[in-house]
C-alpha cells in the first residue's frame, strides 16, 4: 500500500531543525555513529603503543575524513602547538638551522593527494585469513590533500654543499614524541617528493596524525611518515633505528630478512560487498566497489573476479588515478543470487599485477610481517553474506 | 639581486601562464617555484641546540656519549625500570617485547627475534633505549644507565659474561649474531619482473576451492556500535567534567592529577571502559579492598594484603605511590615513585573523582 512515509505528514517536514551554531565544528549523524575507526586489542600491549583502523568498508570516493582516518602511535599522541613548535635540520648541512611553524607558512607549498599505508596493513593475514572486515584486513590506510612545502626546499636552505655527493647520503627523519620514531630516507627520494605538511584535507592536521607538521613520504610505509617531525638530520649512512632493523623488516624461510622494504606495491580491495557490508538487496543491479593504490605510481586498471579468479572483468574507475594516490573502482553488475568469491586486481603504471597470496608466500615464506599486497577474497552466500576466506 | 631578478621572473611567466590558462580554460598547476640562493628563513642552530636533540648513534659507534656500566648494575636498573613490560629476564610479559633468546629459530616457523637472535647492530638497542624507554619515561636514563642496561641485555642473551662492562671504548667491539643476517630490498629482482605481465583474464584456473575462512579463527572485535562510539567519547572527557561529579574535591588538584597520571597510563587505565592492562583498572581505588580487581593477577605481597582484609586508604596510597617497592615489597610495578607530595596528592585526588 501506500508508504506512510509519504502520506503522513512527517515531523521533519513539519518542525524546525537546528539552527546554524548547533555545532560550531560538525560531526556526522548520528545515523553515521558506526563509521568509526576500531582497534584490534590482542594485536598489542597497550592502546599507548598501537594502531587501529580506518572504516573503509563504510566510505566511498578516495578522501578520507581525518576524524575516523586510522592512528598508529608508538608513545601515544601528543599536543605540540605551533607555538612550542620547532624543526631542525642539522648534520651535513651548510648551515644547520630551525624553524618554527611561522617560518614554514613563508615558503612556497605544494598541494598532493597520496595514500598512507602501514607497512603491516593485511599483515594479520600471511598465515591465513583471519579478521573478518574490510577495515581490519586493508584498514591501515588513509589517503588525504597535503599542503606542505617540499622537503628539499628546506634542505636548500639549510645548503647541501656540504654533503659532497649526495648519492649515497641519507636524511635521518625524527619525531618530537617519546618514541622519537625515527627513520633514514635516502636522499634522492628526500630531494624527489617528500613534503613537510601541515594541513590534510583543508584543516589543520588532527592532534592523531602530528598536529602541527608530519612528514608525507609518497608511496613508501606509513611509518616513515614521520608525526610530530623535529628533526631533518643529512647523514653518510642509514642511522640503523629500531624501526628500521628490529622493525619494518621480514623474514624469509631461510632466515635471512629483507631490509629497507619502503615502497608500498599495488594492492586492492573490494570495500562493498564485504563481511561489514553484507548485500540487503537481494538479486539485481549490484554496485561492487573498492579501492586500488599503488606506491610506484598511478593505478592504471582493475580488475575483478566473481568466481575466485577464474574469469575476470575489467572495472570502471571513479576517476583517473592520482599518482601514489587512492584510487575508487566500481563493477556495476547484476547479482542472480548465486555465491560469489569476489577479488579484485589492481594494475599500476609500471604494469605491475597485484599478486595472489600464493605467489607471495612462494617468494617470501609465511613469517613475513609486512608488505602482504596480496589479492583478497571474499565469499558472498545466496544471503549477501560475506566472509574473509582464501581460496585454492 | 640575483634572486630578485628570478623571482620577478617567475612571476612574470605565472601571470603569462595565468593569462594563458584563462583564455584555453585549462586548469593552472604548477610546482613550488624553484630559486637560485635561499629564502633566508630559518635561524641557524646553537651548539647546544644541537647537542640537545641530535643524539642518534650510528651503527659504526658515531653519536655514543662517553659512559660506562656492567652488567650487575645494569639487572638492578633493568628490574627497576623494564621488567614490569620486559620481565626480569628480558622475556617479555604478556604482549610487550620479548629481547633475550630466539637464537637460530629465525627461520623457523614464528622466528623469535630478539636484539640478541634479531639486531644487526648494537647501537639501535643504545640508541632506543637512550630515547625511547623506559616506556612513558623516555629521555630520563643517564648514559651509564643505559650502557649498564645494553650490557645487562647482552648478558641476558649469553653474549658477554657477568663480569663484563659495556663503555664508549669497547662499544664497537661488540660482534651481533645476526649482523649478516639482512639483505636490501629484492623485490625488484625476485618479484617484480614476473608480475608485470599481462594478467589472465579467462579460464586462469581449472577449479576453485575455499581452502580457509576467517570464522573458524573468529578473532574479529565484536561490531557493538556502543562500544566502537565511547571509545573516543571517552578520550576526549575533559578534566571539568570529570570535576563536576567528584564531589567536592578540588578541580584544579583533579586537573593536576590528570596531567601526572600520564606516567601511569602506560600500564594502568581509569574512567568509563577502562581494562586491565600491564596493571589493573583504578576505577574505585580508594576505599577498596587491595589487590581486588578481577581478572587481575597480583603479585604474592599484593594478595596477602587482600587476605589481611587490608583496604586502600589515601594514606596507603600515598605511601605506597612515594615508595612502591618499599610499601610492598615484590610488587610486580615497576616505577620509582613520585617523589613530589603534592603530585602524589594531586594523583590521589584525580583517582577518587572516578567512582567505582
Amino acid at each position: 500500500g501506500p508508504d506512510p512515509k509519504i502520506t503522513e505528514l512527517q515531523d521533519w517536514a513539519s518542525y524546525t531543525g537546528v539552527g546554524v551554531d548547533e555545532t560550531p565544528y560538525g560531526l556526522p549523524i548520528s545515523f553515521e555513529s558506526d563509521v568509526v575507526r576500531r582497534n584490534v586489542e590482542w594485536l598489542t600491549a597497550s592502546p599507548i603503543s598501537s594502531i587501529n583502523f580506518t572504516p573503509i568498508h563504510a566510505l566511498d570516493g578516495t578522501i578520507t575524513p581525518q576524524g575516523c582516518a586510522f592512528e598508529r602511535h608508538h608513545s601515544g599522541a601528543i599536543e605540540l602547538s605551533k607555538d612550542d613548535y620547532r624543526l631542525m635540520i642539522n648534520g651535513l648541512v651548510d648551515r644547520p638551522l630551525i624553524f618554527t611553524y611561522a617560518d614554514l607558512e613563508r615558503l612556497p607549498r605544494e598541494n598532493h593527494v597520496y595514500f598512507c599505508e602501514c607497512a603491516a596493513n593485511t599483515g594479520m593475514e600471511w598465515a591465513g585469513a583471519q579478521l573478518n572486515g574490510a577495515q581490519f584486513t586493508h584498514g591501515m590506510i588513509h589517503n588525504m590533500e597535503y599542503t606542505g612545502v617540499p622537503l628539499r626546499t628546506l634542505l636548500r636552505e639549510a645548503g647541501l654543499d656540504a654533503a659532497g655527493d649526495l648519492a649515497d647520503k641519507w636524511v635521518y627523519v625524527e619525531g618530537a614524541d617519546a618514541s622519537s620514531n625515527g627513520r633514514s630516507i635516502p636522499m634522492e627520494k628526500a630531494l624527489d617528493d617528500v613534503l613537510v605538511a601541515f594541513k590534510a584535507n583543508g584543516e589543520a592536521l588532527r592532534m592523531e596524525h602530528g598536529y602541527p607538521v608530519r612528514l608525507v613520504v609518497p608511496g613508501w610505509e606509513g611509518n616513515m611518515w614521520v608525526k610530530w617531525l623535529r628533526r631533518v638530520q643529512v647523514t653518510d649512512m642509514a642511522v640503523g633505528s629500531r624501526e628500521e632493523t628490529s622493525k619494518y623488516t621480514d623474514v624469509y624461510e631461510n632466515g635471512i630478512a629483507r631490509k629497507w622494504t619502503w615502497v608500498m606495491d599495488a594492492k586492492s580491495v573490494i570495500t562493498s560487498p564485504s563481511p561489514q557490508m553484507p548485500i540487503t538487496h537481494g538479486q539485481g543491479p549490484l554496485v561492487i566497489s573498492g579501492l586500488a593504490w599503488s606506491g610506484h605510481g598511478q593505478i592504471t586498471r582493475v580488475d575483478v573476479s566473481k568466481d575466485g579468479g577464474i574469469t575476470w572483468e575489467t572495472a570502471r574507475l571513479g576517476k583517473q588515478g592520482d599518482t601514489k594516490a587512492l584510487t575508487r573502482f566500481y563493477l556495476d553488475t547484476d547479482w542472480d543470487g548465486s555465491p560469489m568469491l569476489l577479488q579484485s586486481r589492481a594494475i599500476d603504471e609500471t604494469g605491475y599485477v597485484q599478486p595472489t597470496k600464493d605467489q607471495l608466500r612462494e617468494k617470501r615464506g609465511e613469517n613475513a610481517v609486512y608488505h602482504n599486497n596480496c589479492i583478497q577474497t571474499w565469499f558472498v552466500n545466496e544471503e549477501g553474506v560475506a566472509e574473509n576466506v582464501e581460496v585454492s | 639581486q640575483a634572486a630578485a631578478a628570478e623571482a620577478a621572473r617567475l612571476l612574470q611567466e605565472r601571470e603569462e601562464l595565468a593569462a594563458l590558462a584563462a583564455v584555453s580554460g585549462a586548469s593552472l598547476t604548477a610546482p613550488a617555484p624553484v630559486i637560485e640562493g635561499t629564502y633566508g628563513l630559518g635561524r641557524v642552530a646553537f651548539d647546544e641546540e644541537i647537542a640537545a636533540w641530535d643524539v642518534d648513534v650510528l651503527p659504526d659507534g658515531r653519536g655514543l656519549p662517553e659512559g660506562r656500566g656492567d652488567v650487575f648494575t645494569g639487572e638492578e636498573v633493568f628490574v627497576d625500570k623494564c621488567a614490569s613490560c620486559h620481565g626480569d629476564f628480558a622475556e617479555g610479559v604478556g604482549n610487550w617485547p620479548v629481547l633475550a633468546g630466539g637464537f637460530d629459530t629465525l627461520a623457523n616457523r614464528d622466528p623469535v627475534k630478539t636484539v640478541g637472535s634479531y639486531w644487526p647492530y648494537l647501537s639501535t638497542a643504545w640508541d632506543y633505549i637512550n630515547r625511547s624507554m623506559p616506556f612513558g619515561e623516555a629521555g630520563t636514563l643517564t648514559p651509564d644507565e643505559t650502557y649498564a642496561i645494553v650490557a645487562y641485555l647482552l648478558y641476558s642473551n649469553n653474549m658477554v659474561d657477568d663480569d663484563f662492562e659495556l663503555s664508549h671504548e669497547n662499544f664497537t667491539e661488540v660482534e651481533m649474531y645476526n649482523a649478516d643476517g639482512f639483505v636490501v630490498d629484492d623485490r625488484p629482482e625476485l618479484e617484480y619482473a614476473e608480475w608485470r605481465t599481462e594478467p589472465c583474464m579467462e579460464n586462469c584456473k581449472e577449479s576453485v576451492e575455499i581452502t580457509m575462512r576467517a570464522t573458524f579463527l573468529d578473532v574479529t572485535p565484536d561490531e557493538d556500535v556502543e562500544a566502537a562510539v565511547s571509545a573516543p567519547a571517552t578520550e576526549a572527557t575533559p578534566a571539568v567534567a570529570v570535576a563536576e561529579d567528584a564531589g567536592g574535591i578540588d578541580p584544579a588538584l583533579i586537573a593536576a592529577g590528570e596531567g601526572a597520571f600520564r606516567q601511569c597510563q602506560t600500564c594502568h587505565q581509569v574512567g568509563e571502559g577502562a581494562r586491565n592492562r600491564t596493571g589493573p583498572v583504578l576505577n574505585g581505588v580508594i576505599g577498596q579492598a587491595i589487590g581486588s580487581v578481577g581478572g587481575f593477577r597480583y603479585s604474592g605481597v599484593f594478595e596477602q594484603a587482600n587476605a589481611a582484609g587490608e583496604v586502600w586508604t589515601a594514606e596507603s596510597l600515598a605511601a605506597f605511590l612515594t615508595d612502591p617497592r618499599g610499601t610492598m615489597s615484590g610488587t610486580k610495578m615497576a616505577f620509582r615513585g613520585v617523589g613530589d607530595e603534592a603530585e602524589v596528592a594531586a594523583l590521589i585526588a584525580y583517582l577518587q573523582s572516578f567512582a567505582d
